[in-house]
């Protein structure tokens, strides 16, 4: 376990010594609050049009569907699948490049301690950006009345959704020795990852059930809704674990060869 | 200390590293000198554990790198040729780290970083950003960190390589100063240098051993003579004493000796050739003759393919 933390510490002062952290909190923490900030305003508008047609005897709006929703979706589908290719693409390739990949593996640590070890450091980072949401949702909480409970599923499920990307996105870097590389063709995979959903739309076989059950997205939508399913839960562990393992055989190989 | 015995290296079809064996004994430093590309690198990559062997066995402390290599590295220290630094970290963070993946218990961490800086001479830059850092600097930062867990074995790659006359001489200094205490491995593709730093000498050429022995032996060798295997089974001392005597050989030495079966290294004049001569006299005398060979390409030919220069020397000429 301090084997672990050693490496998860080192990696995230990596992220803090670099541009990186900072790019990706300042891009993240600008389109989330685009995103908020039109939500909240379509929100706003629409209550004074209620408003003034008196009502109607429709139900209140909701700010956990109106505003919490949509910024969760929004923010995962769009701003983190381009994102976490950014955190994850240095995790391997860069030692790859620098040489320092032969102190990790000459060093009395297991191959599961680094690759836990790396997975940590990004995932603090991550956990950083999920403050931010906070930020903007703890608004919500100081000029309205949501409801907090349906936003814990939303939290659990933005822990998971980034888990499993940062679980494939490490696993993509240990292919090359190049940052850039690494972080396009993590972009690539997670977008069609989010893209298999629309399998099911044409196609109600088999094929298009598995593909769409494959797509990283469609089980986040009852975590936005605030509804934990356990079968989502266990996708995204999943995703995690299998992460995880292929990063394993792949810096087996890594070994191997040279 | 480390045993390697019969370690054999492929990339794919390319054969890296052949048949390799060879001891380093406690407290001994050992020179690998080889022209680039001969498997220096590759060797020294599977003592450390980096990369896994085709076939064979190394053991370092007592421990096997591939079924034990925990307890194995813990007694290693590596600097590879290109020192594995990180350049955004600061060099006290980075020894800190180090020390910490090496297993060095949390209170000591700052204790053993302030005793590494002092020895590599870098306490001075112990503030500054490793990518700001001179070439000099930076191969003494790899240094330290290859000596912070005070390891039994310290192998080095190359560590010399880059540097100015100056920090070769001072980095020998600093190597030399590690014997009896470490056993160190290092590698070089200069000749001066081992015989300004080691004490016993492997040479190796197209992954292959060539010769084994003090710099001064070594340099004998190449003075000029012959050199061929003989490996025979039967009474060793008899056997050296008949080969003794045939004529233009100059000295017989043992090699290897296995059971009832001896390797002997036999000296002749150059151009000189007494392998018929060898091969009669233990034919006669009823010893079982197994293998006669010259030992392949000569120490000579290597010693062509190596730098001679020494960047240190340069300075005083």
């Amino acid at each position: 376990m301090r084997n672990i933390l050693a490496v998860a510490g080192k990696e995230l002062r990596a992220y803090f010594h670099s541009p990186i952290a900072y790019l990706v909190m300042t891009v993240y923490s600008a389109l989330c609050g685009f995103f908020f900030f039109s939500f909240m305003a379509t929100y706003v508008v629409q209550t004074f049009r209620m408003q003034a047609m008196g009502g109607m005897g429709a139900p209140p709006m909701n700010l956990n569907e109106y505003i919490v929703r949509p910024l969760l979706e929004g923010i995962l589908t769009v701003v983190l699948l381009l994102l976490i290719p950014l955190i994850t693409m240095r995790l391997y390739a860069e030692e790859k490049r620098s040489g320092t990949i032969e102190l990790l593996l000459t060093s009395p640590l297991t191959d599961l301690q680094i690759i836990l070890g790396k997975f940590l450091g990004a995932f603090a980072l991550y956990l950083v950006l999920i403050l931010l949401t906070a930020l903007y949702v703890s608004l919500l909480f100081l000029y309205g009345n949501p409801n907090g409970k349906p936003m814990l599923a939303g939290l659990l499920g933005m822990l998971l959704f980034g888990g499993a990307l940062l679980a494939l996105g490490m696993w993509i870097s240990t292919f090359t020795k190049n940052q850039i590389i690494a972080g396009s063709v993590g972009m690539a995979a997670f977008l069609l990852l989010y893209v298999l959903d629309w399998a099911s739309s044409y196609s109600n076989g088999a094929v298009g059930r598995v593909l769409s059950y494959m797509a990283l997205t469609t089980h986040f939508d009852n975590f936005a809704k605030g509804v934990i399913d356990l079968s989502d839960v266990v996708y995204y562990a999943s995703v995690i674990v299998l992460g995880i393992f292929l990063t394993g055989r792949s810096v087996e190989a890594l070994k191997g060869r040279s | 200390m480390i045993e390697v015995e019969n370690l054999t290296k492929r990339y794919g079809p390319t054969l890296a590293v052949s048949d390799v064996t060879f001891r380093v004994e406690k407290g001994e430093i050992l020179g690998f000198l080889g022209p680039n590309g001969a498997g220096k690198t590759t060797t020294m990559r599977v003592i450390t554990g980096y990369l896994p062997a085709s076939e064979g066995k190394v053991r370092v402390a007592g421990y096997d790198v591939h079924d034990a290599p925990l307890e194995a590295k813990k007694r290693i220290g590596y600097l590879p040729e290109t020192p594995p630094v990180y350049p955004d970290m600061t060099v006290a963070e980075y020894l800190s780290f180090v020390a910490r993946i090496k297993g060095v218990a949390g209170r000591e961490v700052k204790q053993r970083v302030d005793g590494v800086s002092e020895r590599c001479a870098i306490a001075d830059v112990q503030r500054r950003q490793i990518g700001k850092l001179s070439k000099g600097y930076r191969q003494r930062v790899g240094l330290a960190q290859a000596l912070i867990h005070n390891p039994d074995v310290l192998v080095l790659d190359e560590p010399t390589a880059g540097l100015d006359p100056k920090q070769i001489i001072e980095t020998r200094e600093l190597i030399k100063g590690l014997a009896g205490q470490h056993t160190v491995v290092l590698s070089t593709h200069i000749l001066p240098e081992v015989s300004k730093t080691c004490q016993r000498v492997v040479v190796i050429n197209a992954g292959k051993i060539a010769a084994v022995g003090t710099p001064h032996e070594l340099t004998h060798r190449l003075a000029g003579y012959e050199s061929v295997l003989v490996t025979v089974e039967g009474p060793a001392p008899e056997i050296m004493d008949k080969l003794q005597r045939v004529s233009g050989v100059n000295m017989v030495e043992p090699r290897e000796a296995h059971d009832s079966m001896v390797t002997l290294e036999v000296h002749a004049e150059k151009g000189n050739d007494v392998r018929a001569e060898l091969a009669r006299s233990v034919v006669e005398s009823r010893w079982k003759l197994l293998e006669l060979r010259t030992s392949g390409m000569s120490l000579e030919d290597i010693f062509l393919k190596l730098t001679t220069k020494d960047l240190s020397e340069e300075k005083t000429s």
